[in-house]
């Protein structure tokens, strides 16, 4: 009989939901017992509602548990492993039988995260068990030429997954064309959409498919350099793709002459960004690799003719990269034949927010907002309503619940106004006011503006003003048409793309959600309930015992009232920090 | 754009905050005239001495021949320098988008009240630094923050000041040893 198999998800969301402990508590309970089962570790598997996650692989099949502190892991151990007995409730994902959360892995083809989760992203031979390393043995050993390579990414129809969609098998023919004896690929692990964690969950779960994706795409463009330029944010995924780079080239697939292809040099090295937002910019990112202030630059000349130090460059997203091996291994065609007419393959989505389960989902191309955010989501917190989704981060913009049949392909989402973006995905309740998350957007690029346009640089700041003005209740006639006329102003003259689309929040939500702006500056009401300002607390006569705890609660004596009478609210003192309507046991504060 | 002053010092905190740059030296012997080496430096003089005075902005720029106000643009444009010495724990409070709408403000104002604080500030006990930053990827916990090494999610106010009292009780305790 096989040994049985226990694996912890040890990612970074893992690990903040004590993943580590659990660990831990299993290698000593292990040892202390002297226990035979082999223990593992993997990264994420997406399902991080759940975690800490740990997995027992059995002569029975797999089973996944979910929310496994030390305690329960004890309990695991000795009802599952010692005596083969598997807890059913805490089970979250088994083919055995069915779960609640079955349909949350059931609904996803994954292609970029085939691996991550069912991998110990320290080992280069669980990827290579995996078929790892076999695309580019598979170029070497059919001498199948850069340009079929090429061909085959066109033919597949992979877009850019860093936000821009632009078609990667065109853009290393461009790189191609241009010879040089030194060329550059770099990828691009800069992830600033402040919401998204695609690229970093890939990184630290599978980061040897991020480096055969940049080898064959070094062979492609005939590039004998490459650099990851990587969040310093995420010290986990610098840690493991060190490690994985170490071990490529102790086996010999970073170097000289790989796989048997005569000429082929090609080494790597990972550089750490230092947190600015603007160096996802492809031009910022090579002046911030060559040690300057990331500003981004006019262009043309574009990167791939002359790019970092003046040589032709290459620049393409981690997800982007993650899935070449795929589709060099199945062919263009299985790779086309998921998703819709223009946007091909599968996309990696962050999802967060108000969602019941928040975590990493891959879905075909073409899926529809409200499928992923019902299906796999499981609905909203709370059973509340829906209200929106943010997509693009602070490039993109907010689409509303009755646009929910929108498909997610870059077409269908750039109508809404939106853009597709790198994956981010935050879902919006009733709670949420949408003057706030503009504003919210705004204060990111404002503060993330490199500063070098006027537009971007001042129009970003003049927009927050008015913003903050309306939310703080001294909003005025005609603000709204002063940020439409900003708002244009800066996309059509700033320099790069974070001027150009900082104003798509604003936009977007100016175009789904203009009575929330006009409620707040006529009616000096906030229709979330969310913005401070624009709230009143009161006291509900009737519902009000004269409990006295508002009033010894109120931080700022706001709240008047003897034992046994009716409570009342000053209002000109009243800070309207909640305290009284939380502490209230009776539900006799109203807030509106 | 975020704007970033070197803030004037009083002298008597200049002398408590005197470091030993020698340990500087390797990172600039293997900086030393390379190209594109002003990031690397300064993340390893701050990894070091937790951030970059200005007498290491000077001995840097004698000793490799970068100039000045290439690396103090350097260093003020990127998020991660520190003009400022920080406290012993830096409590980074996420306000990605997704702990956003799950009312982060409410842990760092909860914090900023108790520390007595603004966001950005350093205690007067040189403990704590209460700092904002964007995701730190664990969106499914928001909120969620971050000291040291460790993550803390689906936080209230309340839990985050308690974290944050027992680290200071903790940290006295062991001084006291
Ligand atoms: C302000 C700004 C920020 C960006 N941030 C990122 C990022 O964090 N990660 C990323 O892959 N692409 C980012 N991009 C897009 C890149 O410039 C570039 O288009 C992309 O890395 C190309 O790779 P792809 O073709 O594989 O998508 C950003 C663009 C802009 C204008
Ligand atoms: S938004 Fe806070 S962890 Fe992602």
């Amino acid at each position: 009989m096989e040994r049985t198999k226990v694996i912890v998800g040890l990612g970074s969301c893992g690990i903040a939901a004590g993943a580590g402990k659990v660990y831990e508590k299993i290698k000593a309970l292990q040892i202390a017992e002297n226990l035979d089962f082999e223990l593992k570790k993997t990264s994420c598997i997406g399902m991080c509602y759940r975690e800490p996650l740990v997995e027992v692989i059995d002569s029975t099949g797999s089973y996944l548990y979910g929310g496994i502190n030390e305690d329960k892991a004890i309990e695991v151990i000795d009802k599952h492993v010692t005596h083969h007995e598997p807890i059913r409730e805490y089970v979250v994902k088994t083919d055995i039988f069915d779960t609640e959360d079955n349909d949350f892995i059931d609904n996803q083809i994954k292609i970029a995260l085939r691996n991550c989760g069912f991998i110990d992203p320290e080992e280069i031979s669980e990827y290579e068990k995996r078929g790892g390393y076999n695309a580019i043995r598979k170029i070497a050993e059919n001498n199948i030429s850069r340009l079929d390579v090429i061909q085959t990414m066109l033919g597949s129809g992979l877009r850019g997954r860093g936000g821009g969609g632009f078609p990667t098998g065109l853009k290393w023919k461009f790189a191609n064309n241009n010879k040089s004896t030194d060329k550059y690929i770099i990828c691009n692990a800069d992830e600033g959409d402040p919401g998204a964690f695609m690229d970093r969950s890939l990184l630290e779960g599978d980061p040897h498919s991020v480096l055969e994706g940049m080898i064959i795409g070094a062979y492609a463009i005939e590039a004998n350099h490459g650099v990851i330029y990587c969040r310093a944010e995420y010290p986990l995924a610098i840690k493991r793709l060190n490690i994985a780079i170490d071990q490529a080239r102790g086996k010999g697939y970073l170097g000289t002459n790989l796989f048997g292809i005569h000429g082929f040099d090609f080494d790597l090295y990972i550089k750490e960004g230092a947190g600015a937002f603007v160096c996802g910019e492809e031009t910022a990112l090579i002046a911030s690799v060559e040690g300057e202030r990331g500003m981004p630059r006019k262009r043309p000349p574009f990167p791939a003719e002359s790019g970092l130090w003046g040589k032709p460059t290459n620049i393409n997203n981690v997800e982007t990269f993650a899935n070449v091996p795929w589709i060099i291994i199945n062919g263009a065609e299985a790779y086309a034949k998921y998703g819709t007419n223009k946007s091909k393959g599968t996309k990696v989505f962050a999802l967060a927010g108000k969602v019941k389960r928040s975590g990493l989902v891959e879905v075909p191309m073409g899926i529809s907002i409200r499928d992923v955010i019902f299906k796999l989501g499981g609905g909203i917190q709370g059973d509340k309503k829906f209200k929106a989704v943010q997509l693009g981060g602070p490039s993109g913009g907010c689409i509303p619940e009755h646009l929910s049949d929108t498909q997610v392909d870059y077409d269908s989402v750039n109508a809404t106004g939106a853009i597709m973006g790198s994956g981010g995905m935050v879902v919006m309740d009733e709670t949420t006011c949408m003057v706030d998350i503009a504003r919210f957007f705004l204060d990111f690029t404002q503060k993330e503006s490199c500063g070098k346009c006027t537009f971007c640089r001042i129009g970003t700041r003049r927009m927050l003003e008015v913003l903050n003005r309306i939310i703080d209740g001294k909003g005025k006639e005609g603000d709204i048409e002063v940020l439409e006329e900003l708002a244009y102003q800066i996309k059509d003259n700033s320099l790069c793309g974070l001027g150009q689309t900082a104003p798509n929040p604003v936009l977007t939500t100016l175009k789904y959600f203009r009575n929330e702006y006009e409620a707040h500056i006529r009616d000096k009401k906030c229709p979330a309930k969310a913005c401070k300002q624009l709230l009143t607390y009161e006291v509900i006569p009737d519902k009000c015992t004269g409990c006295m705890i508002c009033a010894m609660k109120c931080p700022v004596k706001a709240i008047d009232g003897e034992r046994k009478k009716v409570h009342f609210i000053h209002q000109e003192i009243c800070t309207k920090c909640g305290e009284c309507y939380s502490r209230c046991k009776f539900e006799a504060i109203m807030v509106s | 754009m975020r704007i970033q002053r070197l803030q004037a010092v009083h002298q008597a905190d200049r002398d408590s905050d005197a470091v030993n740059l020698d340990v500087l030296d390797p990172l600039i012997r293997k900086y030393k005239g390379k190209p594109g080496s002003i990031i690397p430096i300064l993340q390893g003089t701050q990894e070091m001495l937790g951030f970059i005075p200005k007498e290491a902005f000077e001995k840097i720029s004698t000793e490799t021949g970068l100039k000045l106000s290439d690396m103090y643009g350097v260093a003020t444009f990127y998020a991660q320098f520190r003009l400022k010495p920080v406290g012993k724990y830096v409590i980074k409070v996420c306000h990605g988008t997704a702990c956003h709408v799950q009312n982060a403000h409410v842990i760092t104002e909860a914090i900023s009240e108790t520390l007595d604080v603004k966001d950005g500030e350093t205690t007067t006990d040189r403990l704590f630094t209460l700092e904002s930053v964007a995701c730190l990827g664990c969106c499914s916990l928001a909120p969620v923050m971050m000291i040291g090494g460790n993550t803390y999610g689906k936080l209230t106010g309340k839990e985050a000041v308690n974290i944050i009292k027992n680290i200071r009780i903790q940290s006295v305790e062991n001084v006291k040893n």
